[in-house]
């Protein structure tokens, strides 16, 4: 019978059926965060149960450490966050779990780090109670974003209980233009097909433009699956996969490493496996997209204008009127970072547009990598002294401005262009107006102190 | 030990909107310590005080409208509980009292912390759910019978769809992971069996 890559993932990992239309599910690596993961710790601890595969699960310091530069160990960016720094690196130590600490020279966003260590990997099924897991599936894993008191159970367990969801194929056919990466795919994707259009099913991305991508276009473009509704994404593991998994820590080791890339080699979706709907993009015809309103699905074009037909609630929080010209409004700041846009190759898009050039006055500018060794790779090539001379600050690993979490943030009523995931009300604080962007888009943004077109903004020379 | 669900019977506070977000659900500034309690103060932070900084009540939020401060069943619009995959946001109604929630359709995680936590999740037709939205706006009650699977809302009924595995566990108040550990002998014969299929997972 053929079968999705999807297919071929569950089936791998099925130890029984659990019954009521459930399967019982391995779970290869569990990944925590100190926001969500320490009170699935805590509750563990307090029912008495302990770790089934400590060696397995992985505690990483992500969302409330404090992105100033040279933070201390326990600094919070947030009023009161340090308890949820201290309490979680107590448990993971005490649980017996790998624990990356905010001091550690892996430290980094929980889906930047794990595809660095080789945590993620083409079969490899991991959950997280972290809603953007689904990104890891650019590499070929099975992996979701699950609750905290399932992230109780997997620890427990070493497996969930799982209704296999319905499956869908998106495809991007055709290349995408220049100056447009798979964040405008996703986007442009979520606005024709709604932020309810994944409708909890597994998502398979594919086609010309997808098969292009390098690995870190490949996450973002998973990253925003659920942002997308969906139950999680995955790509088709190929050569570009396994020469990136090479060597890194937790990647199978020389003696297993030929074993394990026959073994991925078998994860595609044979050729006449059924989808339970198939959704076809031409690349083509995407242009750099920006969001609007307070729904990723509400955005348009860089160079379109607000619907006549948008909502009234959104217009009103993000202080728009219908028809406004998106790259006409004037913003107040910008944030380049996130699980989303804050790898090398982003800050590299973002640097190309910064170079030579200054932020414009009254513009608030942060730009955060992902993860310690995505700051390392960027100071090595002179990135950070790019941003610091385009008048950035330039800040240390974590979430950072991706979300409020209490203290300090944008001013209520701002505007900001951001290379993040969520424009939500509130998202980057209270009453902050959050438009969704690529990298580039947020550079060239910062620049022109309005949102701008990326494309317009050629390379500047700056050794003549 | 989560409270079985059998039959529930209360007031119901029509919020139909689209998409709303687990942040709008509870802020995470709301997030104050490492605890699934104390957190239904923080409920719809956003919506239902004046302001980010008061604790005063907005007099135009449903929650804070009579009846509907009392409601036990909330009625939604599309993907509600999106986003974040924060269990904060079920610990929060939980604990105000929603023990039901009727949505158009759910965001996947949040549906199953609801399951998690004693609180039923049921997604009807679009225009279902703007019936009984409609008429619980003027303190119209509702009655779910989630055994029998039906919503009893002043006199008109609807049946609805839930899988077998979340009634079990709601209808039993069931710890699924007492229920995985019953098949704790399953599980080390498939890692026995997968340590030779696949011994790099199982590296480092």
């Amino acid at each position: 019978m053929a079968q999705t890559i999807f297919d071929k993932l569950w089936q791998a990992h099925r130890i029984a059926d659990a019954g009521d239309g459930a399967d019982l599910i391995a779970i290869d690596r569990v990944m925590l965060h100190e926001r969500t993961g320490g009170v699935a710790l805590k509750s563990l601890a307090e029912a008495g149960r302990s770790v089934l595969a400590p060696e397995r699960a992985f505690a990483i310091m992500d969302h409330i450490v404090s992105f100033r530069a040279g933070r201390g160990r326990d600094e919070s960016r947030s009023p009161g966050g340090e308890t949820f720094i201290t309490e979680t690196r107590a448990m993971a130590k005490a649980a017996g779990l790998h624990l990356i600490d905010t001091d550690d020279t892996r430290q980094g966003i929980v889906h930047v780090v794990a595809p660095e260590l080789g945590l993620a990997m083409p079969g490899a099924s991991i959950v997280c109670p972290d809603s953007h897991t689904c990104s890891l599936g650019a590499l070929g894993a099975l992996a979701w974003g699950i609750g905290s008191s399932e992230a109780e159970h997997a620890l427990a367990t070493g497996a969930l209980r799982v209704m296999k969801p319905a499956q869908k194929r998106v495809w991007f056919n055709g290349r995408l233009g220049a100056g447009v990466t798979a964040k405008d795919a996703a986007l442009h994707l979520i606005s024709l097909h709604g932020a309810a259009g994944g409708s909890r099913a597994a998502i398979e991305f594919a086609g010309s433009a997808v098969d292009a991508m390098d690995i870190e276009a490949r996450l973002t473009l998973c990253n925003l699956a659920v942002e997308f509704a969906a139950f999680t994404a995955v790509i088709a593991p190929d050569d570009k996969v396994f020469a990136y998994l090479r060597g890194r820590s937790y990647a199978p080791g020389n003696d297993l490493q030929a074993r394990a890339e026959a073994s991925w080699r078998n994860l595609y979706t044979d050729d006449d496996a059924v989808f339970d709907e198939e959704i076809e993009i031409d690349a083509n015809a995407i242009a750099p997209t920006v969001s609007w309103g307070t729904s990723p699905e509400e955005a348009v074009a860089v160079t379109a204008r607000v619907p006549s037909n948008a909502r009234p609630a959104a217009l009103s929080y993000m202080g728009l009127d219908a028809g406004a010209k998106l790259d006409e409004l004037p913003i107040d700041g910008v944030f380049i970072g996130s699980c989303t846009n804050g790898r090398l190759s982003d800050l590299r898009a973002a640097g190309e547009v910064l170079r030579g050039r200054r932020i414009a006055d009254g513009v608030r500018a942060i730009c955060v990598p992902g993860s310690q060794s995505v700051q390392r790779a960027a100071e090595a090539e002179g990135l950070d002294e790019v941003f610091k001379e385009a008048g950035f600050e330039w800040g240390s690993p974590g979430c950072a401005m991706c979300f409020y979490a209490g203290g300090e943030t944008f001013l209520p009523g701002s505007r900001i262009v951001s290379s993040t995931n969520r424009n939500f009300e509130g998202r980057q604080g209270p009453g902050v107006r959050t438009h969704l962007a690529s990298p580039a888009t947020v550079a060239a943004s910062a620049v022109a102190g309005r949102i701008a077109d990326a494309r317009a903004f050629a390379a500047v020379d700056t050794v003549s | 030990m989560v409270e079985p669900f059998k039959i529930h019977e209360g007031v119901a506070a029509p919020m139909m909107l689209d998409n709303v977000d687990t942040d709008q659900i509870i802020p995470s500034r709301e997030m104050k310590a490492v605890s699934r309690d104390g957190l239904s103060v923080g409920l719809f932070a956003g919506w239902r005080y004046v302001s980010a900084e008061s604790r005063e009540l907005h007099p135009d939020f449903v929650l804070n409208k009579v009846p509907f401060n009392g409601a036990s069943i909330l009625v939604v619009g599309e993907n509600f509980g999106c986003g974040s995959s924060r269990e904060h946001a079920v610990w929060a109604l939980a604990e105000f009292g929603i023990r039901a929630v009727i949505a158009k359709s759910f965001g996947a995680i949040f549906r199953d912390n609801c399951v998690r936590n004693g609180v039923l999740p049921v997604a009807l037709l679009s225009n279902d759910v703007e019936a009984i939205a409609a008429r619980t706006a003027s303190g119209v009650e509702v009655r779910i019978d989630l055994a029998g699977q039906v919503i009893d809302c002043g006199g008109d009924e609807y049946t609805f769809e839930i899988d077998a595995y979340a009634k079990r566990l709601l209808v039993g108040g069931l710890d699924p992971i007492g229920l995985t550990q019953s098949m704790s002998g399953e599980i080390s014969e498939f890692l026995s069996r997968d340590r030779e299929v696949r011994p790099w997972i199982y590296q480092g």
